[in-house]
């Protein structure tokens, strides 16, 4: 709880003028929704200011830069500040552009893209900026909340046959995030990562034909205490980091002591790292320009075959987001190529969950990519 | 040992119940900031007499709920009011319990007991204070800043409180061991001198550096204990931190999380620190000499390592059972799969008993709408003009039925006696991973008991997860003598549990059939026997699927007299590997 602050702000979905549910229930039916805006004033723990856990933060950037590259799974100890650089990251991203009242959030600037109510619209659309959606699944979230169903007010109310976009929707372009993802529903689990892979919300329910666009960086967090995910949910990440509690006591004391520091005063806290805050988000900005001219070398792709090869993971995916993930690093750090030296480096968020698992095999997936990586690309 | 008794600042040790009354009051004065409490105790009047103080310490007014064991997500989190919905015409949310806690605490019984599932809704909502509402068409976040007394009913190291929330609240009160005596005549505790202000940072440096010669790994513990510290001192009216709120939180907060003793060894600098100096209360600011600071140090570690509960103590300095590794709770999934799986049609049924099904509720209240409009437009009560309102009746009401594929558990339970060789454990080890890396696809769980020397143990409880299995099955010694009795006994009540909550229990045994020692615990191979086949009946009458696998070298009478009294069927693998043993198992499961 510490970690994760209990003054934070919950998402920015939750303050989003595009909030669905803000047209469904209205005031007088929620309850308090004016509290709903309340708690946007307290600032979340900078992401510049979390101590250590290099790992998490590079594959959270890279999932920022290049969203295609297929979600980050965050497992490890508890009280790692999982949580924490999840929302951390989501409070710095820089601001897109969609439709206005889209409640996809449909890109003006990509047409083929739209949903139906975007493309059937007949007045020219109108664009405004808006931060990019970071969506919290909560475990209890019921089907018809996630994929969206019919809308129950006018249903009830004028027995209209109206669809009320989900969580999905919401998350479109933007990030979804589930914390404890091996306590999620199995048949929950499936549907998302129908989605997650399609790009596209399929809903059949309740008298309702609908699709619409669905594409978001799909971020869980987990212990494996709790229980194992199934291979094929591991395998849809592109990226798997373990995080760790820090074990040297010059860290620990740092830890909590930012952590101390942010509790007393959040907002001079937050001030203070500002300006680092910014420096990250003007390099993602830059990444994200520079990405689709990065070339990748044949030298590059061929090492990343030869590495996927040697460690026997099952289909391309491996090698694909491997190529995806070394050319985000590399387009974040500014380098003109990708080189081996990116490919090593996140060769084990990459590959360390798409191993074929031996039980019997004692010796951590980590510790067998870093030798497959110091035994192919050392060359 | 004395060097470093010098070196410490005076540290009062109050009796336990002062402790208890001390936890209450500062649990009252941030609920939600410190999380709460796991407070381990038997119901009781003493365990009530604490509730009872934890109340009058609450600001008035304040709300104290208890939450149901088997709480359902709509009064947990809250959903769709139906009754006020129906009656509004228009979607009305209903609160659930910890919005309604905001403010104040969440008592939960039999904490120990708790599904994960709702341990992860708890935490997750201590995480933020806010509970998000997805649910039956609405989605809300309210505020639910309330902190947690999780009543741990448990017996033993096993039976605990889930980590996930145990680690998120700042204080493990154990008041098992406090007679009511105690309670009744407490004095009231006397005011404790503040000692020396502290440097925030030095009580950082102090409680991080007590955590790890602690043995805590996460650092939820010195984050909660430096809360705690600053909670001490604000009830004091203080902004500054004392070092007796230090070495306050860390007694309090640090002492009972302990996983190893710390070395009593003191730092090798502070043989020449003055040892005649203990800092005083007056309020002088204490220089920041490296002495003191070490003495602070040095306190923290003490006060803490004074605090670490006898049962605890026990375990760490190894006279105590061994401990097993704390499991997610295990109970309840039966209730849970009503509500979760995939839709299988629809049937009329309370809303409140699953999940509603909208569209076959209106299309079965439709055929009777003009009847009832007409009904309704009496005089005594008028519809708004124009208006074409629904109106639904609880026999309407149709809730979706979901069917679940129920989990399979497997329960190995394996000779480790000496007359089953070394060997034969070895290769049940493999099947046991083999299987589990078959049972993470399928989603089913393994579970292991070995019976050696003169008991049974369960080794593993019943998991999905292979980090825990390989840490289980690593430790499993062998040798010594056959207690299949008490083997049988043990495997036949996990069983059942498994059974209770919902899972389909498989039983595979693996030995060789001959007990030498019988249920009591003496040798004797005629007793042994008799105990054994007596065990093997009453296992049959469970009726749960059993598979014997004879590892005797030559299959032989006694491994199948006892497969047939046991209902199980009877498998001889001589010279069976794990991967034969596990396909074998699969095959015949």
């Amino acid at each position: 709880m510490l970690l994760n602050g209990s003054t934070r702000t919950l998402s920015r979905d939750a303050r989003s003028d595009l909030h669905p549910q803000a047209e469904v229930a209205g005031p007088q039916s929620v309850g308090q929704p004016s509290s709903r805006f309340a708690h946007a004033t307290t600032p979340t723990f900078p992401f510049s200011a979390i101590v250590g856990q290099d790992e998490m933060r590079q594959a959270l950037l890279i999932a920022a830069v290049d969203p295609t590259v297929g979600g980050v799974l965050v497992f490890g100890d508890r009280g790692t500040g999982k949580s924490t650089a999840i929302r951390g990251l989501a409070a710095l991203l820089p601001s897109m552009l969609a439709v206005a009242g889209c409640p996809y959030s449909c890109d003006p600037g990509r047409p083929a893209d739209l949903c139906h109510r975007c493309r059937e619209q007949v007045a020219p659309l109108t664009s405004q900026k808006i931060p990019v959606p970071v969506v919290d699944l909560p475990l209890g979230a019921t089907e018809d909340r996630v994929v969206g169903a019919l809308d129950l007010e006018r249903a009830l109310a004028h027995g209209e046959k109206a669809f009320e976009p989900g969580l999905l929707a919401r998350a479109n372009r933007g990030f979804l995030y589930i914390d404890e993802v091996n306590l999620l529903d199995d048949h929950l689990v499936d549907l998302l990562l129908d989605v997650a892979a399609s790009g596209v919300n399929t809903v059949e329910r309740e008298g309702l034909s609908i699709r619409h666009p669905a594409r978001f960086v799909l971020v869980g967090s987990g212990n494996p205490e709790e229980g194992e995910l199934r291979p094929q949910l591991l395998d849809r990440f592109g990226l798997a980091v373990e995080v760790t509690t820090p074990t040297d006591l010059p860290t620990r004391i740092d830890v909590v002591r930012r952590r101390d520091a942010y509790e007393r005063d959040p907002a001079g806290f937050c001030e203070a790292y500002a300006p680092a805050d910014h420096a990250i988000r003007e390099t993602l900005t830059a990444a994200r320009a520079r990405l689709p001219g990065l070339h990748v070398p044949d030298a590059t792709l061929e090492a990343g075959a030869r590495l996927c090869l040697a460690l026997g993971t099952d289909g391309l995916r491996g090698e694909l987001t491997l190529m995806r993930t070394a050319r985000a690093l590399a387009a974040y750090e500014g380098a003109e190529t990708v080189t081996l030296d990116h490919l090593a480096r996140i060769a084990p968020s990459a590959l360390r969950h798409r191993l074929r698992r031996n039980p019997l095999d004692e010796s951590g997936s980590t510790a067998r990519v870093a030798r497959a990586v110091e035994e192919v690309l050392s060359l | 040992m004395t060097a470093y008794q010098d070196n410490r600042l005076p540290v009062a040790t109050p009796s336990a119940w002062a402790d208890a009354l001390r936890v209450a009051r500062l649990v009252a004065a941030d609920p939600h900031g410190i999380g709460g409490v796991v407070l381990r105790a038997g119901a009781g009047p003493v365990r009530d007499r604490w509730l009872a103080a934890l109340r009058a310490h609450l600001p008035s007014g304040s709300p104290m709920r208890r939450m149901p064991g088997g709480i359902a997500d709509d009064r947990l989190i809250g959903g769709l009011d139906l009754p006020a919905t129906l009656a509004a015409g228009r979607p009305v949310a209903q609160t659930g319990l910890l919005a309604e806690s905001d403010g104040g605490c969440v008592v939960v019984p039999m904490a120990e007991r708790l599904e994960p599932g709702i341990a992860a809704r708890l935490a997750a909502t201590l995480d933020t204070g806010w509970v998000r509402v997805e649910r039956d068409g609405l989605g809300q976040s309210l505020p639910a800043r309330f902190g947690l007394i999780l009543l741990d009913e448990g017996i033993g190291a096993d039976e605990r409180v889930p980590t996930v929330l145990s680690e998120r609240l700042a204080f493990h009160l154990d008041l098992s061991a406090i007679a009511w005596g105690d309670v009744q005549d407490a004095p009231t505790p006397e005011e404790q001198p503040n000692g020396a202000a502290t440097q925030t940072d030095a009580a950082i440096t102090a409680l991080v550096q007590a955590a790890e010669a602690l043995g805590i790994g996460s650092l939820r513990g010195p984050l909660l204990a430096l809360r705690v510290a600053h909670l001490a001192a604000s009830l004091d009216g203080r902004d500054a931190l004392s070092d007796a709120d230090t070495i306050e939180a860390a007694r309090l907060v640090l002492g009972p999380r302990a996983t190893q003793m710390p070395a009593t060894e003191p730092a090798p600098e502070e043989g020449d620190a003055p040892s005649d100096q203990p800092p005083q209360g007056e309020g002088d600011p204490a220089p920041e000499t490296p002495s003191e600071a070490n003495a602070l140090d040095d306190s923290v570690v003490a006060a803490a390592r004074a605090a670490i509960p006898p049962h605890l103590l026990a375990l760490l300095t190894g006279d105590g059972p061994r401990p097993t590794a704390p499991k997610a709770g295990k109970a309840g999934a039966a209730a849970a799969a009503k509500r979760s799986g995939r839709p299988a049609g629809t049937r009329p049924g309370d809303p409140r008993q699953g999940r509603l099904n909208l569209i076959e509720t209106l299309r079965a209240a439709a055929p009777w709408q003009r009847i009832r409009q007409r009904q309704a437009s009496s005089p005594e009560m008028p519809i708004a003009g124009g208006s074409r309102r629904i109106i639904v009746r609880a026999e309407d009401f149709r809730i979706t039925r979901f069917s679940q594929r129920t989990e399979t558990t497997t329960i190995f339970a394996v000779d480790a006696s000496g007359s089953a060789a070394l060997e034969r454990l070895a290769e049940a080890k493999g099947a046991v991973e083999l299987l589990l890396a078959q049972a993470y696809i399928r989603r089913d769980k393994v579970a292991l008991v070995a019976f050696r020397g003169r008991s049974a143990e369960l080794i593993l409880a019943p998991t999905r997860s292979l980090v825990r299995a390989r840490r289980g099955l690593a430790g499993l010694p062998g040798g010594g003598g056959t207690p299949l009795a008490s083997g049988i006994d043990a495997v036949a009540a996990l069983a059942l549990g498994v059974r209770r909550s919902g899972g389909t229990p498989v039983v595979v045994v693996l030995t060789d059939g001959r007990a030498n020692i019988a249920r009591s615990g003496e040798p004797g191979r005629a007793r042994a026997g008799a105990d054994a086949l007596q065990s093997a009946g009453a296992f049959r009458a469970t009726n749960v699927r059993a598979i014997l696998i004879d590892t005797a070298p030559r299959p032989q009478d006694p491994a199948r007299r006892l497969a047939d009294a046991m209902g199980a069927r009877y498998l001889p693998l001589p010279y069976a590997d794990a991967g034969a043993m596990s396909a074998a198992i699969r095959s015949a499961t």
